[in-house]
């Protein structure tokens, strides 16, 4: 064993011998030195089990990942949070799914729309008041293209029959309507959620939409959800390639683009996270291969490029060639900029879903290192997907606590840490540079060509900003 | 005032004892109160002469919520000036009947229902606790008193037996004690000495045993208590007995509920099951 892991082992220990004798064993394994060649067996973490109560988890719940993740950005259905008005009000538009289209109008992406749930409708079931919602919404929006109930605690615990509603007044109204059983107490965190939405896609939606000609050349880029206009940067690299973009999901999507995906000659995979399921089964059932990608920073793109282009003929590989010919001057240009800004940075990430693995090129092409990284809800194959892309040594966590990543921060001195909105106002108050690296702190796009050069100011204006001294020299 | 829950097997004759009690109860000049809770809304049926129909959650559900109610609205005067109100609920299948129960109770309470001068109020709860709604009435301090009604039938004592594990559960924080089993007799072999065996058991008393009498049919099909369709009949003195011996009860226990399997054993004690050898 290396010393980078013995060392790194040491202070994860320090850092847990602050803890009652169960809970450290429990959280021991979630916390690892990394071993890019996987021969040390102890340099695996323990995820997608159940959060040790009283550690303040950040991981959300089933309802968070079918509705904030996979439907929510879905613009042309009316999604109704279905059960109390909090949930509806707290995930309500907070991931910046941007989409095209009259809000209101045709598309629905920003609107917060619920049923509302009063004690009556938990004593008597929210049935009937969800049945004459479905009505008054195709009236308000006849324009929906469909309509989702995502399903809130209550109404698992009650035991509504939204399903039968769903069939009801879908023939009644002529729409889909796709019941999304996502309550929030189902699994150990959103992962759960973003599998029930994939489950209902298939069930409702997949299939039935319609296509008029196919192209050798038809993909769909899958798991975008166009945070801060991701998609459309990833998009627009797609279609210079020569490919045909036949669906989005779920950045951006209509609910006929929902409906084609397996029409496509082959999935780009961004997310694989919360939409490897509804891939697998398009591979399995249409026959659609798939294949996942990296669109952060211009190594990782580079390779994307090739490795997209080497599923179709000579003309797209050289259109990748001639891409990456394009846009390498463009590229270099920004790391130039910003590299000596950047150079030999230290990075801690703590997100969900690809992040934590995605944009470890990105900044390692600004000259940074990620030091520690781990995810709010990932599974086995997100970590075994991660350990080759970090150095030997760096921190890797999984679901971890505030405690924890305070401890870690404190030892590892990174000069920024990039994690979600419950950890952010912690690290400004230490005086740690710090971005929201959900929705992309309120900037973005960071996916592509269009998304590094944004990237690379973020990072810069992030770690070079001198706010953070202010906040240090105060204490 | 003694607030009193009374649970039992679903079709032991629970309310048809509660009410006949509380006839008797009110008779002997206590100021007596019965609040159903149970969706179905038939525990007040005999003192009212008709089912109430204006429940505490079928009325906020109509106008919205809880809070719009009025006492007086949905607290009626029936024989002998009972007072009754029933919680309500949806039908069979939909909502949550329990959170129900939960609502009405605290409703009735903070809005005064329960006045100085009330001696009893009764607690008409629903067959099988299912959940903690229908815990309710033994939560929270409320119902300190706990009778259970009962037969010789095997599951109407498995269902007693579970009720005192209940009991126990919130003896212990809310201060609620078993005031004995009332034996609503089904004919049954040896039932009287059953019943007694399994009140030792438990930790209590028999507190009365109500033969079978086909008076309380005839009083039901006139929407009617025993002791106000036929005050004379010897059935009507069986309930002033038990409205008494609860009057006068001071033996209030925890309950020592017992196993499945010593619940056997005392049914082959009796005779009325054979035991595995016996039968082989």
């Amino acid at each position: 064993m290396s010393t980078a892991i013995k060392d790194t082992q040491k202070m994860i220990e320090e850092v847990l011998d602050a803890y009652p004798e169960k809970t450290k064993k429990d959280r021991a394994k979630h916390l690892a030195a990394n071993d890019p060649s996987g021969q040390c067996s102890t340099c695996q973490v323990k995820s997608n089990v159940k959060s040790r109560p009283g550690v303040m988890t950040v991981r959300g719940c089933a309802y968070a990942g079918a509705k904030g993740v996979v439907w929510g950005p879905v613009k042309d259905q009316v999604t109704i949070s279905h059960g109390p008005v909090g949930c509806g009000q707290y995930s309500w538009w907070s991931r910046r799914n941007y989409y095209n289209g009259q809000t209101g109008v045709d598309t629905f992406g920003t609107m917060h729309i619920t049923t509302d749930f009063q004690e009556r409708d938990i004593v008597y079931g929210g049935d009937k008041n969800l049945h004459a919602a479905l009505h008054e919404l195709k009236e308000l929006f006849p324009l929906a293209k469909s309509m989702g109930i995502l399903s809130e605690c209550p109404v698992g615990l009650i035991g509504d029959d939204i399903e039968s509603v769903s069939k009801k007044a879908s023939k009644e109204l002529s729409i889909p309507i796709v019941p999304v059983r996502c309550e929030g107490f189902r699994g150990v965190s959103q992962s759960l959620g973003h599998h029930i939405a994939n489950d209902t896609i298939r069930d409702y939606i997949l299939g039935k939409g319609e296509l008029d000609k196919s192209t050798p050349y038809d993909v769909a880029l899958i798991g975008d959800y166009n945070i801060g206009g991701d998609a459309w940067a990833s998009r627009k690299m797609l279609e210079e390639l020569g490919l045909r973009v036949i669906a989005q999901w779920t950045g951006d999507a209509s609910i006929n683009e929902m409906g084609i995906a397996h029409k496509a000659k082959l999935n780009l995979v961004h997310c694989y996270r919360s939409m490897n399921y509804i891939c697998r089964h398009m591979e399995e059932t249409y026959g659609t291969p798939w294949v996942e990608f990296n669109f952060f920073g211009p190594t990782k793109i580079y390779q994307s490029i090739r490795k997209i282009a080497s599923h179709f003929d000579d003309r797209i590989k050289e259109n990748a060639e001639k891409m990456i010919e394009k846009y390498k001057p463009v590229m270099d240009k920004i790391v130039e900029a910003y590299k000596p800004r950047l150079e030999g940075k230290k990075v801690m990430l703590y997100v969900g879903g690809l992040r934590p693995r995605h944009t470890i090129g990105a900044y390692e092409d600004l000259g940074m290192e990620v030091i520690a990284s781990g995810y709010e809800f990932g599974h086995n194959d997100d970590y075994k997907r991660t350990y080759p892309d970090m150095k030997e040594g760096a921190v890797i966590m999984d679901d971890a606590t505030l405690y924890e990543m305070e401890e870690f921060t404190r030892r590892l001195r990174p000069d920024m840490v990039g994690s979600g909105i419950k950890e952010k106002y912690s690290y400004h108050k230490m005086g740690v540079p710090f971005r929201q690296m959900h929705s992309w702190d309120y900037s973005g796009p960071y996916h592509g060509f269009d998304g590094f050069p944004v990237f690379a100011r973020d990072m810069d204006m992030t770690v070079n900003s001198p706010t953070w001294d202010l906040i240090r020299r105060k204490r | 005032m003694r607030q009193i829950a009374v649970y039992g097997k679903g079709g032991i004759g629970k309310s048809t004892t509660t009410q006949n009690t509380v006839a008797g109860l009110s008779e002997a000049g206590y100021k007596c109160m019965i609040v159903g809770c149970d969706p179905k809304a038939d525990a007040t049926r005999l003192i009212l002469h008709a089912k109430a129909q204006t429940t505490v959650m079928d009325l906020a559900r109509e106008r919205g919520t809880v809070e719009d109610l009025e006492v007086s609205e949905v607290l009626l005067t029936g024989f002998s000036g009972i007072r009754c109100a029933e919680s309500g609920g949806p039908e069979p299948g939909v909502g949550c009947a329990g959170r129900g129960v939960i609502t009405a109770i605290n409703f009735l309470e903070e809005n005064g229902a329960y006045d100085a001068d009330t001696d009893f109020v009764f607690y008409d709860v629903l067959g099988d606790v299912v959940c903690g709604g229908f815990a309710m009435p033994m939560r929270e301090g409320k119902a300190k008193e706990i009778y259970i009604v009962t037969s010789g039938e095997m599951m109407a004592m498995y269902a007693a037996n579970n009720i005192s594990r209940g009991i126990l559960k919130y003896a212990h924080s809310g201060g609620v004690r078993l005031g004995g089993l009332i034996c609503n007799s089904r004919k049954t072999d040896k039932e009287y000495e059953l019943i007694s065996e399994l009140a030792k058991k438990l930790g209590t008393q028999l507190i009365h045993f109500v033969p079978r009498d086909n008076q309380v049919q005839r009083a039901e099909l006139r929407r009617m208590t025993v002791i106000e369709y036929s005050p004379e009949h010897a059935q009507a003195e069986e309930y002033r007995v038990l409205a008494k011996k609860i009057a006068d009860n001071r033996d209030l226990v925890i309950p020592t509920p017992i196993t499945m399997d010593e619940l056997e054993e005392l049914l082959m004690d009796f005779g009325i099951m054979e035991s595995e050898e016996a039968a082989a």
